[in-house]
């Protein structure tokens, strides 16, 4: 048995779990977050797109004990309390979810992306970039324009605070 | 169109759960005391059972129940059944093998269920699993329907001589033959339609609950149907009565057909709950998806199409062999009969059409429904054959297709259809105008200076939705009706419910259907919740596939809001002191006619509750229930164009663009339904360009994980134009034609057709991977 101690969408948590636990099950099932999500055993499908310490990570590709100590945001903590993060409200905007099974690890990955991206996105990066997220609903269409406005916002938002502190 | 109505763009209720995580799937729910179940899967493709030793699986830590067949059937649960029965040319009914949800003496395929274990974790199921000493006696697999039908070939059940299931047919054969003979020109070809996997993102699972001092069963599954679910697990596999079974589909994770189906893991975890005394749960891993659910497609064709000297088809003979795997799936037996053969005349005017059709097992998964169902098959075989025979007559592909359309209504086909209504020409001129095809010469010969092979294709498809009249689908065989039910339940504060069959697992019901109710009575969508997925909720219904939704789903919906409005006029009249002929509803008021007379909606359902003050006679309460059985097919129909271009050095193809122009009849919600094109067309370009599930000789699935089967990916696609252009349906009330499935028929010949156009090559297989295209493009070199 491990003992896991990290902070999960702001809340320190821990708990004693078998070795071979996996980020994305203790998520799941130790403290109840289902908004990860498996969608593969080979770490190719994305649904279980995290952030790590401020990075997108797949949950099933880290064993829980191997994340002790991180900081975890999940999908459950990316809002600002009833106020959407911009990136889930462009995915509502742009219908870039219909199951909404893949959505949650979408979501995180592009939030990684276009933090990564400040100068901006294209069509084409955006695509490159979410080879790691397999989709079956969409097409893609909807989730590329999601990002794409989501990240036009994003970077307005960015330069109205430093305008701002200017 | 109100800003919330019929046809307005609305963003979708449900996405909030979603993008909040706060969606709730199977995999999701908790149940006091639940426990966690692994199968022991059969490694083989065709094996004897010699022994079964659960011993020292029954001892590993956290076991709780080391379950086999033997014992399922001890206690009487029933063989999994196809519902949906075909009878042979010579009169015979279709040979249905038995499938038992455990496998008791023999294994048919890789992935066959032998066994489940009980843990206290998943961990210690899996651990205890892989105890389980199971003694095969490794028997020779076939896994090709070509051979598996030849004389000699291992016998897979004993019911059926030479794995042959049916050799049926429909269409006059001697017409067929006669315009064959006498056509001055035939285009002959063979046409495979390449076996692919749904992939879902949600892997199928199930918890099974029984509650032993109610003694009632729960099944929560993902499921595109709860309600023949629970009927047929009650009437067939003798799970429980169905008063005592309650099947809920919460959110439910993408279906594409594939979890239409009752397949063996809910019916086994139900039983194991009653049999190991704690609720059940099954979820299975992306291999085990791969390895069990549903396959789709898999045919092999032949097809000669006659023309006389106008270039006019004058017959269509096909002849298809479809793979049905190891078991007869739930509805595998009418997809290639009533959902493929009958759509053979497409677009055109065909007089003589005739098709026979052999199903036939092999040493493989099941074979049933997968997105499109029978219809991609008919038109990527009419649509490849059609683009061949123009290259053949020297004509272009869009005017040998104008010269055969279709061009009056309602129209009979020489098999079973009656379109009812369309403009073919509309949308191929809509098709060729977005895709800027007469600037397509001057793009190829500048791809030519960059060393590149450009090629355009196209594809005019027809398919038929809003399954299904009852009575027809009985008459061919079906065993149930495939109707719908809404229950519209007006709350005393004019908040509706609305309680449908229909079931969302992606496609935005709660918002759609919430449109429709909001178009009637002018109620804020906030204010309508729909109701779906749970058997003790929603009296009866029979679930979403075949696009059938919107034309049937919210055809029930219509008459159920027909009734709640008469009734609610008659009250408002009532009320007003109005005659009942001069009420109407609009925006959320009831007025009286000419008048400046008005009472707010709410009040008026206040009135019905309160029961103070209502017409004579009349019943307090405002609900309504409707069935709706369809009277017609629907006919969504359109045409589809890529234009690809193909680096002859590696054999990669870019799909510069892809257009769609569809007829969906009348539209509810243009976003959802653009969504539904996009969606559909990734997979038919996923089936032309990328998937397909490769089973080796000995009956091993070597593609059985997203490392070997390639799932289209965002960088494999481009953005796609979509339009429309709509021809009302004149036989539900809305005018609805369906649009789920149009993406992925239309789109793999449009592709295909493109790619040989670029290469000048006959034909090419699918998927065209890169090393495909390549040996195509050195096979002509040399």
């Amino acid at each position: 048995m491990s003992d896991v101690s990290l902070t999960v969408n702001g809340k320190r948590v821990s708990g004693s779990v078998e070795d071979r636990t996996l980020l994305v099950h203790f998520l799941r099932e130790h403290l109840g977050l289902t908004g990860t999500h498996v969608g593969c055993d080979t770490s190719q499908c994305g649904a279980c797109v995290v952030h790590v310490d401020g990075r997108a990570v797949k949950s099933c590709s880290m064993l829980a004990a191997q994340a002790s100590g991180s900081t975890i945001v999940t999908i459950e903590g990316l809002a600002n309390g009833a106020e959407l993060h911009p990136v889930q409200a462009a995915f509502k905007e742009h219908h870039g979810l219909q199951c909404g099974f893949c959505t949650p690890g979408m979501i995180m990955a592009a939030t990684d992306m276009i933090a990564r991206h400040p100068q901006g996105l294209d069509e084409a990066t955006v695509r490159a970039e979410l080879d790691g997220n397999i989709c079956r609903c969409t097409g893609y269409h909807n989730i590329v324009k999601a990002i794409l406005s989501a990240s036009q916002t994003m970077s307005k938002g960015a330069k109205g605070r430093a305008k701002q502190a200017a | 169109m109100g800003i919330e109505g019929v046809g307005a763009r609305v963003a979708r209720k449900e996405d909030k759960r979603f993008i909040t995580g706060g969606g709730r799937y199977v995999d999701d729910m908790v149940v006091p005391g639940m426990k966690h179940a692994v199968f022991v899967r059969s490694p083989h493709a065709h094996a004897q059972i010699k022994k079964i030793d659960v011993k020292k699986a029954q001892a590993m830590p956290g076991v709780i129940g080391v379950l086999t067949g033997k014992e399922l059937k001890a206690d009487g649960i029933g063989n999994l059944i196809c519902g949906w029965m075909i009878h042979s040319k010579d009169g015979s009914p279709m040979k249905m093998g038995a499938w038992s949800p455990l496998a008791v003496d023999k294994v048919r395929y890789v992935g066959d269920a032998v066994v489940i274990v009980v843990a206290e974790t998943k961990g210690q199921a899996r651990d205890a699993a892989e105890a389980v000493e199971i003694t095969y006696k490794e028997l020779k697999a076939v896994v090709d329907a070509t051979k598996a039908i030849q004389a000699g070939a291992p016998q897979i059940h004993a019911e059926s001589d030479n794995n042959l299931i049916f050799d049926w047919e429909i269409g006059d054969g001697k017409a067929t033959d006669a315009a064959i003979k006498s056509a001055a020109h035939v285009t002959r070809m063979k046409i495979v339609n390449n076996r692919l996997v749904p992939n879902a993102m949600e892997p199928r699972a199930a918890l099974g609950h029984y509650d032993k001092a109610e003694d009632h069963y729960t099944c929560w599954t993902t499921s595109q149907n709860p309600h023949v679910a629970r009927l047929v697990m009650s009437a067939f596999y003798n799970v429980a009565p169905e008063n005592k079974l309650r099947v809920i589909a919460p959110d439910v994770g993408g279906g594409f057909g594939s979890k239409i189906y009752i397949y063996p893991e809910e019916i086994v975890c139900l039983w194991a709950s009653k049999k190991t005394g704690v609720p059940v749960k099954w979820v299975a891993d992306r291999t085990e998806s791969f390895l069990s659910d549903a396959h789709g497609r898999d045919h092999v064709s032949t097809v000669e199409m006659a023309f006389d000297k106008d270039n006019r088809i004058t017959g269509l003979k096909v002849d298809t062999i479809a793979n049905l795997g190891a078991y007869m799936s739930l509805f595998s037996s009418c997809v290639p009969t009533y959902l493929y053969a009958t759509l053979l005349s497409g677009q055109y005017n065909i007089p003589a059409i005739h098709a026979n059709v052999r199903t036939v097992y092999t040493n493989t998964a099941p074979v049933d429904a997968y997105r499109g169902a029978g219809r991609p098959e008919a038109t990527y075989l009419l649509e490849r054959t059609m683009e061949t025979a123009a290259r053949e007559l020297g004509v272009s592909p869009a005017e040998l297709r104008r010269r055969n359309f279709i061009t009056s209504f309602p129209h009979q086909t020489p098999v079973i259809m009656n379109y009812d209504a369309g403009d073919y020409n509309a949308s191929l001129d809509a098709a060729m105008k977005a895709a800027d095809y007469a600037g397509f010469t001057r793009r190829k010969a500048d791809a030519a200076k960059r060393g590149k092979l450009r090629g355009i294709g196209m594809s005019c498809y027809i398919e038929a939705c809003g399954i299904a009249p009852s009575a027809a689908v009985g008459s061919l065989g079906a065993g149930v009706g495939l109707w719908e039910s809404a229950e519209v339940r007006v709350n005393a504060v004019g908040t509706i419910e609305v309680l449908t069959g229909s079931h969302s697992h992606g496609q935005g019901h709660e918002t759609t259907f919430a449109q429709v109710v909001n178009q009637r009575f002018g109620v804020p969508l906030d204010s309508v919740s729909i109701v779906h997925g749970d058997t003790d909720k929603v009296q009866m219904g029979m679930g979403t596939y075949g696009s059938r939704s919107g034309a049937v789903g919210l055809s029930a919906l219509s008459k159920a809001l027909d009734k709640v409005e008469a009734k609610a006029k008659k009250i408002a009249a009532h009320l007003l002191e109005a005659d009942e002929g001069d009420i109407v509803i609009e925006n959320g008021e009831v007025k009286v006619a000419g008048t400046d007379k008005s009472l707010p909606w709410f009040q008026v359902a206040l009135a019905a509750y309160t029961a103070h003050n209502l017409p004579a006679g009349m019943e307090p309460g405002l609900k309504e229930t409707a069935f709706y059985d369809p009277a017609n097919f629907t006919f969504p129909a359109g045409c589809y164009i890529s234009e690809v271009e193909i680096d002859p050095e590696t054999g990669v193809t870019d799909i510069i663009q892809f257009v769609a122009a569809d007829d969906f009849g009348n539209i509810i919600n243009p976003m959802i339904v653009e969504g539904q094109v996009h969606g559909g067309i990734a997979q038919g370009i996923g089936q032309a360009l990328l998937e397909g599930a490769h089973y080796d000789g000995s009956g091993q699935l070597l593609t059985a994980s997203y490392m070997d089967y390639t799932m289209p990916r965002a960088g494999d696609l481009p953005s796609f134009k979509v339009s429309t252009s709509n021809t009302p349906c004149p036989s539900n009330p809305l005018g609805i034609k369906g649009c789920g499935e149009a993406g992925a028929i239309g789109s793999p010949p449009a592709i295909i057709n493109a790619i040989t156009d670029a290469l000048g090559v006959p034909d090419i297989a699918m998927p065209a991977s890169p090393s495909t295209v390549w040996s195509a493009i050195r096979a002509k070199k040399h």
